[in-house]
């Protein structure tokens, strides 16, 4: 089961929940901009046939991602081209290995340290900046002041070397990842807490004596959540720009795993060979997802701007 | 404003600071010392060695003294893969190549950005404007690792007119595909948020005043309008270093143009720690004092902004 999708269901439950609890308006006009929302519809629906395709593409095709085309080794210009009859759909790579597999499993692992990437940065961040702007004064000072510091590192060199000193693994990169990611999220977090936490509701339960951790997580946090959902989906494509980035400098993800920065990385390797398809075949897979992500979170943004309203 | 400029330098040295010590625990977090190989060295000759480079003595030690001699004569050590040779002179190989185009694309940016976002304001819905934008969303998925390899199909394998890669002193041939790919998307966001802005500050009431005296459209974007809409581009600028310093990683890589990048990359690969810190903390400590530049240039600029 691909995380990614069962995370998008929780999220749709969670939002139907609130739904209830603070009456149909808001979220319900937020769904209907977002449905009259053309661009943002048709980027769901093809980002939707993406991660299906993540899921199922492997039961299509009589290849697997590790297994060696011996028939084609050593002419893969001639002979590996994309083709129904045979077998390779995406044509096949310089090591006669199936490009329609590796892509399928490039997909995979790119959406995952997306997905993955910026579920860490919304939990961290989301409660860093909440508790930030709550508690205010010195400890707010702090606080932000570390996230300027971070900010200020080229993290992506600092990533590179901690890949490099931890050794490189899926879980050491989506941990990299996960530090850096939260500190444009709590900024965000923060300045919406500030402007939320002198409101009356708040006050009201200040003074019916609810502990400040609770007037966070119950009060502040939830009527955060439009922000919050509209940022972290601009923040899945910046994860998979900045694994795509590491994997290009053949930094990131191992053989035999592999991802879209990957996969571009060894295309871009080849074309002086004649074999353009390897890198069109993930380069499409990567540049139409980005556009969906992209889309549907300008779409949601719109949704939910209370500006707009 | 002096006393701004102070408390911002002070920031600016303790950042530079923990980066160091960051970078420097990092490096003996690693498993293994710099010595260790396949084979070996007899306990007697590893102490000596490790007394010349100074790793005998405690790790606190180790630090201030590696900070002092950066900080103090701007020296990195020795590497411990290429026997020869001092990070020093590894910078001093590869850093002025990566200047060269890095310059030039962030003057690409900047200035094609924002002129394509003024005019985009100006005459906004008109194509020009519709083609502007459309780069700008466009150029948003095509980051510098997407860029490289599409301009090496277009201009070196499909028409022929520009050389794959190289160097090659810096001669213009050599430079326009690393410049294009690494100033593109910062081009375009460049391009994005000085039309947005352009737009608001149009619409405000000091530009219909102008305009309602009667003063020539060009002196109203040019002295009115234009320093306003500069402000979000010049906080843009700072990340927009740092992505391009990082992007010049890729381009070294892809088009061998034998700057700081390849370096840095050679060096991850080859687990050669001291060449990898030093141009981390080198880029930190630009990407420092650069914020460090846009931050006092903003607080010039701004009016509003009172320190």
């Amino acid at each position: 089961m691909f995380p990614g999708e069962k995370k998008v269901e929780a999220m749709a439950e969670h939002l139907s929940t609130l739904d209830e609890v603070k009456g149909r308006s808001l979220w319900g006009d937020a769904r209907r901009r977002f449905m009259l929302n053309r661009a943002a519809i048709t980027s769901l629906g093809i980002l939707v046939i993406i991660v299906l395709f993540s899921l199922l593409g492997a039961h299509f095709s009589d290849w697997s991602n590790e297994e060696i085309d011996w028939a084609i080794l050593g002419m893969v210009a001639e002979k590996g081209q994309p083709s129904l009859e045979s077998g390779h759909f995406f044509g096949a790579d310089e090591m006669g290995r199936d490009l329609y597999a590796r892509v399928v499993q490039g997909t995979q692992i790119s959406l995952m340290v997306g997905v993955v990437g910026a579920m860490i940065a919304v939990i961290v961040g989301t409660l860093y900046g909440a508790i930030s702007g709550y508690v205010g004064g010195r400890t707010d000072q702090v606080m932000m002041r570390i996230v300027d510091i971070l900010m200020s590192i080229p993290y992506m060199f600092v990533l590179i070397l901690l890949l490099v000193v931890f050794g490189r693994s899926i879980i050491m990169l989506f941990i990299g990842i996960g530090l850096i990611s939260w500190l444009d999220m709590s900024r965000i977090v923060r300045g919406q807490t500030l402007a939320l936490k002198n409101k009356e509701f708040v006050e009201a339960a200040r003074s019916i004596g609810v502990p400040g951790s609770r007037i966070i997580l119950r009060h502040i946090i939830p009527n955060l959540l439009g922000v919050v959902v509209v940022y972290a989906t601009l923040l899945v494509p910046n994860m998979i720009l900045t694994e795509s980035f590491i994997s290009f400098l053949g930094l990131g993800v191992q053989e035999p795993n592999t991802s879209w920065g990957a996969l571009i990385s060894e295309g871009a390797g080849t074309i002086q060979y004649g074999v353009e398809w390897q890198l069109l075949f993930p380069l499409a897979f990567f540049v139409v997802s980005l556009f969906c992500f992209y889309f549907i979170g300008d779409g949601l943004r719109d949704a939910l701007d209370p500006k707009d309203r | 404003m002096l006393n701004y400029v102070i408390r911002r330098i002070a920031i600016a040295l303790p950042t530079l600071l923990i980066l160091i010590i960051i970078s420097f625990l990092l490096m003996h977090a690693a498993p293994g010392g710099p010595f260790t190989s396949e084979r070996p060295l007899p306990p007697q000759v590893l102490a000596n060695i490790e007394a010349k480079y100074g790793l005998d003595l405690p790790i606190w030690q180790q630090m201030v003294n590696y900070t002092w001699g950066i900080l103090t004569e701007f020296d990195f050590g020795p590497s411990f893969r290429y026997k020869d040779r001092t990070v020093n002179e590894i910078i001093e190989q590869g850093f002025p190549i990566t200047l060269t185009y890095g310059f030039l694309s962030f003057i690409v940016a900047v200035v094609v950005g924002l002129s394509l976002g003024v005019i985009a304001a100006i005459r906004q819905n008109s194509w020009i404007d519709y083609i502007a934008v459309g780069i700008t969303i466009g150029a948003q998925v095509l980051p510098n690792f997407v860029m490289a390899p599409l301009l090496v199909i277009t201009f070196t394998l499909w028409l022929g007119w520009l050389p794959g890669g190289g160097w090659s002193g810096g001669e213009w041939q050599y430079l326009v595909m690393p410049v294009i790919a690494l100033s593109t998307s910062y081009m375009a966001s460049i391009a994005r948020i000085t039309r947005s802005s352009m737009l608001e500050v149009l619409n405000t009431n000091f530009i219909r005043t102008a305009k309602a005296k009667g003063l020539p459209y060009r002196t109203i974007i040019l002295r009115h309008a234009l320093k306003p809409a500069m402000l979000p581009v010049i906080s843009y600028l700072g990340p927009a270093f740092v992505g391009m310093i990082t992007g010049s990683v890729v381009i070294d890589i892809y088009f061998s143009t034998g700057g700081m990048g390849y370096f840095f990359v050679n060096s991850a690969t080859n687990r050669d720690y001291s060449v990898m810190m030093g141009i981390t903390i080198l880029f930190g400590a630009l990407t420092i004092l650069f914020n460090l530049v846009v931050d006092l240039l903003y607080a010039w600029i701004d009016p509003k902004i009172r320190y």
